[in-house]
């Protein structure tokens, strides 16, 4: 076995110095009714090729279309990720290393994991950002215990239906123990955040509301009401965001009044991959710093008073704190925190902006394109969209996105799985690698299958 | 003999923010392509109004950059990385190419069922794997890590015990364990008891009968335990739980030791976390991603986090609701790509490649406590498996603490073992090698330690100042926490 070094010489050499006769003697602290006799019933080993040959068989069961004949997104986006992204990042020295529990041979991933906090509070409009959480969902559902802390006895969560679905069943899990009240808001009829489903919850029973930014729709909207409706009331504000992309071009969180921002990082420079791994984004105010979850990396200095980093406040966490800790998180997603501040840098301030502004210009193109066709309407034709809108259509989602795939297409996401009122409406998401020639077949064949 | 330990060119870099030049970009954009809308049409209160202030750099200085911060880390592709508890075993490149198949890479989490047969495939034959691997009954893949994995174990044992009509109210945990499992269990509102270990570092079945009552919902235990040794006891005290109506959830981080050995299952756990960046070898990446699915017993099997990958006919189906789960415990599917590389890696060593990869690993384990007997003072005399833990006690003699010798180890060229923990040792020095070592690697690292043994008497200012070699020294983390500074500003 090529991984493992030992040589039978070797083998007997050691187990001599350690004073045994084999290596079955090593396990004799074992009681003898559980160890094993039988090999385990797993299939025979593979060498490589044959293996990697097995995998590919596997992965083209999936029918996996190119990026740019899909339309999917619902908070996994499809974007382009430069070359020296990945190059980069799957360096062994990023790679195979652990947590930086000794920061003087560690110095290069706590730099990186600064400069992640760095531009998640650039972002975001925030004072200060963790290392990391496992990915958008369990951020937010981590958020939502961070304001339950604060607000002490308020027990009330706000979650609008507008919010991913899969975040809300998130949310609802890992909070089921608390004797919360988790309230989930209607949207308004164009999509958006019914402020006046707000009036019922504005008391001191309030601890947080949650604000999807863009939402589920792919809409954008001033908030600032909903804001001041809610901090007015003692309650925290929570802002959501699953394509922080658009924030190149839309009001940060920070300046439309949040209080903790959580979020998804994966659009920016990780691919798909089935849902994971991503990278879960978590800022706040400076003043709500200790009950923060996560790691966190901070500047200091060495004995020799040259600058470098360290994972500080960590009497924060569990491995102190234990059952009295913040989070129960450990391991985070600290390969997917410097993929994102790989992307992110070499993207830039200026590359930002105009990425996001291609993205709104595509996606709006192929709306009213859409929109045009016979029978299609938009479901929120009011809304200010970012990358992604939905479609009214004439018949089932399901079976339209089935004909669109025997044409090549992923046509984007049937939104009546999570909501019975929205049949027939198709979330389409619209990213810098769906060209002009991309949706205009799109178009066409949405078209075929409408009238088939 | 020589360790690896040298100095070498390894370059200052400032932050990128202080390297950003207005006007520099290291990104190419397509031009839209398309008759463009006026962003004036967008109401000016959503738009942005202050800029991301990101640093504005060419390529050539953001590959510079990351590439000069990269060598500042030491990495298991080194060397010896002996963190114990964490498995840092060799991660081979296949199961890097494996994630990078764009079949898997670049398929999407919300496509229809028919477009993601493969996934769902490769799941739920992972699946099956870690159940035979382990004898559970079923396994579930989306926890995210390993603590993640214990809270959604956690949340199906306060499930099953809801559907009995209480439940229930403590959780007992041995002071040996990792801090994430009574972190986990407190998110599922359990209080929790501090079980102490006996004389010898294990648990005993008296122990737990004199907390055990029916307010008990679980006992939580780690199997190898902390210190390495096996909890001998372990079908006894299954036994005592089970009696009171109580479960035993097992913390699967040192399953290392045990593949195609024990199956924990027929010790009576009844729940089981495994992390697959350690076992299962997926790279730590820094700190993670991990991936920490979760075994249970036929009982637990309504209260399955959704969804539920259903095989019919040679096809695969998602079972999205079912009425006693625990529900979502993750958006879509865990964290997937380290589910392919922990499947590629199970595939390629086969039924008996797993059981070396354990015999080796508690090999290695046994020679470096044997080597370093006496050297170092071993708390626990207990035979250990896949780690050793010893203690700074005799070093104290000479005022030095375990800090010093991991800090004096990275002169000679090793990451240190995990110090510390477990919290029951003072001054633990957690030694775990992995299978990944040849014997000539371990006699360096055994040379190392037992050189800085005699530095600690003859040249004890040596060991106190260290390290001397590394890119930094000993770092403030006084002022770190003090100064706090979080974040790049001007």
């Amino acid at each position: 076995m090529r991984y493992i070094p030992h040589t039978p010489e070797e083998i007997q050499g050691m187990l001599k110095i350690i004073g045994l006769r084999s290596v079955a003697e090593l396990f004799s602290s074992i009681p003898d009714s559980l160890l094993q006799e039988k090999p385990l019933k797993l299939p025979p080993a593979l060498d490589e090729m044959t293996l990697l040959r097995h995998l590919e068989k596997v992965a083209t069961e999936n029918h996996t279309l190119p990026r740019s004949r899909s339309f999917l997104g619902g908070g996994v986006y499809r974007h382009y990720i430069p070359s020296a992204v990945g190059e980069l990042v799957r360096r062994s020295e990023f790679l195979t290393p652990y947590t930086p529990y000794q920061p003087e041979i560690s110095q290069g991933t706590l730099q990186v994991i600064f400069e992640f906090q760095t531009m998640v509070c650039e972002l975001f409009g925030m004072e200060v950002s963790n290392a990391s959480m496992y990915d958008g969902s369990t951020a937010l559902a981590e958020a939502c215990l961070m304001a339950l802390r604060i607000g002490k006895n308020r027990k009330t969560i706000l979650l609008p239906s507008s919010l991913h679905p899969e975040y809300t069943q998130v949310t609802h899990t890992i909070l089921k123990s608390f004797k919360d009240n988790i309230v989930e808001l209607p949207f308004s009829k164009e999509g958006g955040f019914e402020t006046a489903a707000l009036n019922d919850y504005l008391n001191d029973d309030l601890a947080a509301c949650v604000i999807p930014y863009p939402n589920f729709f792919g809409v954008v909207e001033d908030v600032r009401e909903v804001v001041q409706k809610v901090q007015q009331a003692g309650g925290l504000v929570i802002f959501c965001v699953t394509e922080p992309l658009s924030l190149g071009l839309f009001e940060s969180p920070g300046a439309l009044g949040a209080d903790i921002v959580c979020g998804e990082g994966q659009s920016l420079g990780i691919p798909p991959s089935f849902g994971g791994p991503f990278v879960g984004l978590f800022a706040a105010r400076e003043k709500h710093l200790r009950q923060m979850p996560g790691r966190i990396c901070g500047m200091t200095s060495d004995n020799k008073g040259r600058r470098g980093f360290v994972l500080t406040l960590s009497t924060r966490e569990q491995h102190i704190r234990r059952e009295k800790a913040t989070s129960n998180i450990c391991t985070n997603q600290a390969l997917c925190a410097t993929q994102m501040t790989v992307y992110l840098s070499m993207l830039g301030k200026e590359g930002l902006k105009k990425l996001a502004q291609l993205n709104w210009q595509r996606a709006e193109y192929a709306k009213q394109k859409l929109a045009s066709i016979t029978g299609v309407t938009l479901s929120f034709p009011k809304a200010t969209t970012f990358n992604e809108f939905v479609l009214k259509l004439p018949k089932s989602a399901d079976s339209v996105l089935k004909d669109l795939r025997t044409k090549g297409f992923d046509g984007g996401i049937a939104l009546d799985r999570w909501y019975h009122e929205l049949e027939n409406s198709l979330l389409v998401n619209v990213t810098e690698l769906n060209e002009r020639e991309d949706i205009d077949s799109f178009a066409t064949a949405l078209k075929e299958v409408l009238q088939s | 003999m020589t360790t690896p330990g040298t100095t070498g060119l390894i370059l200052e870099e400032p932050l990128l923010c202080e390297q950003s030049v207005k006007g520099r970009i290291g990104f190419s954009l397509p031009p839209s392509g398309v008759p463009e809308s006026n962003l004036s049409n967008l109401p000016k209160s959503l738009l942005r109004q202050k800029s991301a202030e990101l640093p504005e750099i060419s390529e050539v200085d953001g590959v510079r950059h990351f590439v000069r911060l990269s060598q500042q880390n030491y990495c298991k592709d080194a060397g010896l990385y002996p963190l114990g508890s964490c498995t840092m075993k060799y991660n081979p490149k296949t199961t890097e190419a494996a994630s990078k198949i764009p079949g898997f890479a670049n398929s999407h989490p919300l496509s229809t069922t028919e477009g993601m047969q493969g996934n769902l495939k490769l799941i739920y034959e992972l699946q099956e794997y870690l159940a035979e691997i382990s004898g559970m009954d079923f396994v579930t893949c989306w926890p995210a890590a390993g603590s993640h994995g214990e809270l959604t174990g956690m949340l199906m044992i306060r499930a099953f015990h809801e559907s009995k009509g209480n439940p229930r109210k403590k959780v007992i945990i041995p002071d040996s364990a990792h801090g994430t499992n009574p972190a986990s269990a407190a998110i599922c509102q359990y209080e929790v008891i501090t079980l102490p270990s006996n004389k010898e570092g294990i648990l005993t079945a008296d122990a737990v009968r004199e907390v055990m009552d029916e307010e008990v919902a679980a006992l939580m235990v780690t199997n190898p335990n902390t210190l390495g040794i096996f909890e001998e006891n372990i079908l006894e005290i299954c036994e005592v739980v089970h009696k009171k109506g109580g479960l035993v959830y097992c913390d699967g981080a040192n399953l290392n030791a045990l593949l195609g050995i024990v199956r924990l299952g027929e010790a009576g756990v009844d729940v089981l976390h495994f992390n697959l960046h350690k076992t299962f070898s997926t790279p730590h990446g820094g700190g993670g991603p991990g991936a920490g699915p979760v075994g249970i017993k036929k009982k637990l099997e309504p209260f399955l986090p959704t969804p539920l990958i259903i095989k019919e006919n040679g096809t695969f189906n998602l079972e999205w609701s079912r009425g006693q789960s625990i529900g979502r415990v993750k958006a879509y599917f865990g964290n997937f790509g380290m589910l392919v590389r922990a499947y590629t890696y199970i595939r390629e060593f086969g039924p008996e490649g797993l059981r070396r990869i354990s015999e080796m690993a508690v090999l290695n384990a046994n020679y470096i406590r044997k080597n370093l007997e006496g050297t170092y003072h071993l708390p626990y005399s207990k035979p250990v498996l896949h780690e050793c833990v010893f203690s700074d006690k005799l070093q104290k003699e000479h005022d030095i603490k375990t800090l010093d010798i991991a800090k004096r180890l990275m002169d000679y060229g090793f990451h240190p073992p995990t110090i510390y923990f477990p919290l029951i040792v003072p001054g633990a020095l957690m030694i775990e090698p992995t299978e990944s070592e040849p014997k000539a690697s371990l006699d360096q690292f055994i040379e190392a330690m037992k050189t800085i043994a005699k530095e600690c008497q003859d040249t004890p200012e040596i060991v106190k100042t260290a390290p001397h070699k590394t890119f930094r020294g000993r770092l403030d983390e006084v002022k770190a926490a003090r100064e706090l500074k979080l974040r790049w500003t001007t």
